[in-house]
């Protein structure tokens, strides 16, 4: 017996395969949409992967140092290595800014204490000195030896890295953590100018005779000893959540497990984001799905006349029902295929992380056949309502 | 002429289709009787809106009459309300259809729309398609039968249409103006086949023309006027008792 999907679809190749890729770029978009959604999960995730902390140190009452403002004592973590279980306490510092001079990036830097384990590097060497050096992610486009003007310093790019991203996406850049102090707080020469005259003319702050007042109160101001959250490894054993709680009881801070610290980033910090995506995504499955399902019930649509003249030489119902579900399903697989190579394709030039997981896929596919399934129903409905007579009038 | 042939391939009695309702019904067909015999060509001539297409459609299990009773080589397709449930495969195994159009699939080259129908009826494919191809050079376009449908002539497609009428062997061929779109020397060619197919296969043959060139051919004629049929010329075969046409 002929495959009378085969021989349709054969016919006019040409537009079903354009169909089918037209259908395919919106998969395609949908599918991305998702990817930038498990971008953002993932890159959460892996700034907390590569911080590499049992737990998190934060200032008290806050959701830092990411989803809000956190400023900690840069020597807070003495205290920290004097409880019973702590192995290790690092303070960090984090900072979004833009940098570059020929191609302005923007992105997140990370300030690393002494001893801290570098981030896993593709290419170069860990930062070596205790000032001006960087390690950059790929996705910034700097290369070794490059040198970054970031405020009043000059930089020079030692490591690179990839996959290092903050949960916004911008690609992570690791300094030394004095640097990225200087970087956070430090004023330009003007602000200090005018706030050391301010200091100056305050007759109380300078009393004649006595200069050192003034010097200590600027030592005070201008120089920053504080840092944005303190990372803690515990010693083989002792429990995260514990130690959190004895933390917060006994030295007035707020500590988070790293698996609070991850609900906090995906939870509180991309859920709006997340959610805005989410709903993007639902409205663009929506539409897609009723593009294709217009697409599949139109095409049934424009070849009634043919199938009254099949069911008018006798062809059984079965064959023609098969037919429109084949080219429905093909449809929709043609479509699956393309959108599945364009997200793949386009995926790296998004400036946000694309993750396209294997679990989406799938899960786009199911639901594209679903799609596909349910409208050749539609299509199916008015080709067996069609009478044989209908061939042959008008 | 064997026992068969004196049961009518065709038989109507007192068929009659009305459309609408109520005021506006308009009666298409009003107490036709007609008996078709195998191996006969019957020409049916009528004006415009006579209700020629109405009983094609009828006869051919793609129209309902409103009442009457029609069978086809001995089976009831209809009887005053009831209806024959298998209409598909009656229409596939025994009838052949050709139109003024020739309304053949698209997506089938030539060779494939002839063969199809056999194929419905479960015969293999290289069968059918030697089936297709023989009709096709019968029908003098066998060098078209690779060819897609809308790469054909207007001649050419109707020809296709008329060997796919024919793909089957049916017992009955209903044709509505079949050599319209065709000149007249191919409108005679087609017209002898009809004849050929009739006398040699035994079929029954139901031609609506308009064209004068054939009319000759028929052996009967039968003119349609206001829904009323009329023998105008034939040999007088009397129609079948009751018993008979069931």
């Amino acid at each position: 017996m002929i495959s009378l999907a085969y021989r349709d679809i054969g016919n006019g190749f040409g537009r079903y395969l354009l169909t089918g890729l037209g259908i395919g770029l919106l998969i395609g978009v949908t599918l991305t949409m998702a990817g930038v959604f498990r971008g953002m999960v993932e890159d959460g995730r892996a700034l907390l992967k590569a911080a590499g902390a049992d737990i998190w140190v934060v200032q008290r009452n806050t959701l830092g140092p990411f989803a809000e403002p956190s400023s900690l004592p840069d020597d807070f973590y003495h205290g920290l290595l004097a409880l019973d279980g702590v192995a290790q306490a690092r303070n960090v510092a984090y900072l979004t800014l833009e940098i570059g001079a020929q191609h302005k990036v923007r992105v997140m830097l990370q300030g690393l204490a002494p001893d801290t384990p570098m981030p896993p590097l593709i290419a170069g060497r860990p930062i070596s000195r205790s000032h001006y050096e960087l390690i950059v992610d790929q996705r910034s486009r700097f290369q070794l030896d490059d040198i970054i003007h970031i405020h009043r310093h000059d930089y020079r790019v030692v490591g690179i890295t990839r996959g290092m991203r903050s949960p916004s996406g911008d690609p992570m850049v690791f300094l030394p953590l004095k640097d990225a102090q200087k970087i956070q707080f430090l004023k330009d020469n003007d602000a200090l100018y005018r706030d050391r005259k301010h200091l100056a003319d305050n007759p109380r702050l300078n009393p004649p005779g006595n200069p050192f007042v003034l010097d200590a109160v600027e030592q005070t101001l201008f120089s920053n000893h504080r840092v944005n959250a303190i990372l803690v490894n515990l010693r083989p054993g002792y429990d995260a959540q514990r130690l959190a709680d004895d933390i917060e009881k006994w030295l007035r801070v707020t500590a988070y497990p790293t698996k609070r610290m991850e609900r906090i980033l995906i939870g509180n910090l991309i859920a709006t984001a997340s959610r805005q995506i989410g709903m993007f995504l639902a409205i663009l499955t929506i539409v897609t799905a009723a593009i294709i399902a217009l697409t599949i019930y139109s095409m049934t649509q424009t070849k009634l006349r043919e199938i009254a003249v099949l069911k008018l030489i006798g062809t059984p119902n079965l064959l023609i029902s098969r037919m429109i579900l084949l080219e429905a399903v093909g449809l929709g697989l043609i479509g699956f295929l393309g959108g599945k190579l364009a997200a793949t394709y386009w995926a790296p030039l998004f400036p946000k992380h694309v993750v396209l997981l294997g679990k989406d896929t799938l899960l786009a596919l199911a639901i594209t056949l679903t799609i596909c399934v349910i409208a050749s129903i539609a299509g199916i409905r008015a080709a067996l309502r069609v009478p044989p007579s209908s061939a042959i009038s008008g | 002429m064997n026992v068969k042939d004196h049961i009518p391939a065709i038989s109507v009695r007192n068929l009659s289709k009305t459309y609408g309702h109520g005021r506006s019904a308009v009666t298409a067909l009003k107490d036709v009787n007609l008996a078709v015999f195998p191996g006969e060509v019957v020409g049916l001539l009528g004006p415009s809106g006579s209700g020629k297409t109405t009983l094609l459609q009828c006869l051919g299990a793609i129209l309902d009459p409103s009442g009457g009773k029609i069978s086809l080589t001995g089976e009831t397709l209809y009887e005053n309300g009831w209806r024959n449930k298998d209409r598909r495969a009656l229409r596939r195994d025994h009838i052949g259809f050709i139109f003024q159009r020739p309304y053949l699939i698209p997506f089938m080259d030539a060779r494939d729309n002839i063969a199809f129908p056999p194929m419905l009826q479960g015969k293999p494919n290289k069968a059918a398609r030697r089936r297709a191809d023989e009709l096709l050079a019968l029908l003098e376009v066998a060098h078209r039968a690779d060819a897609r449908i809308e790469a054909l002539s207007g001649g050419e497609q109707q020809r296709v249409a008329i060997a796919r009428a024919l793909a089957n062997d049916p017992p009955v061929i209903l044709a509505d103006e079949p050599t319209a779109p065709l000149d007249s020397q191919r409108a005679l060619i087609v017209m002898k086949l009809l004849q050929q197919t009739a006398r040699q296969a035994r079929t029954a043959i139901i031609v609506v023309t308009h064209d004068d060139n054939i009319i000759p051919l028929f052996e009967r004629i039968y003119r349609l006027r206001d829904g009323i049929l009329h023998e105008e010329r034939g040999e007088g075969r009397e129609m079948p008792s009751p018993a008979a046409a069931t």
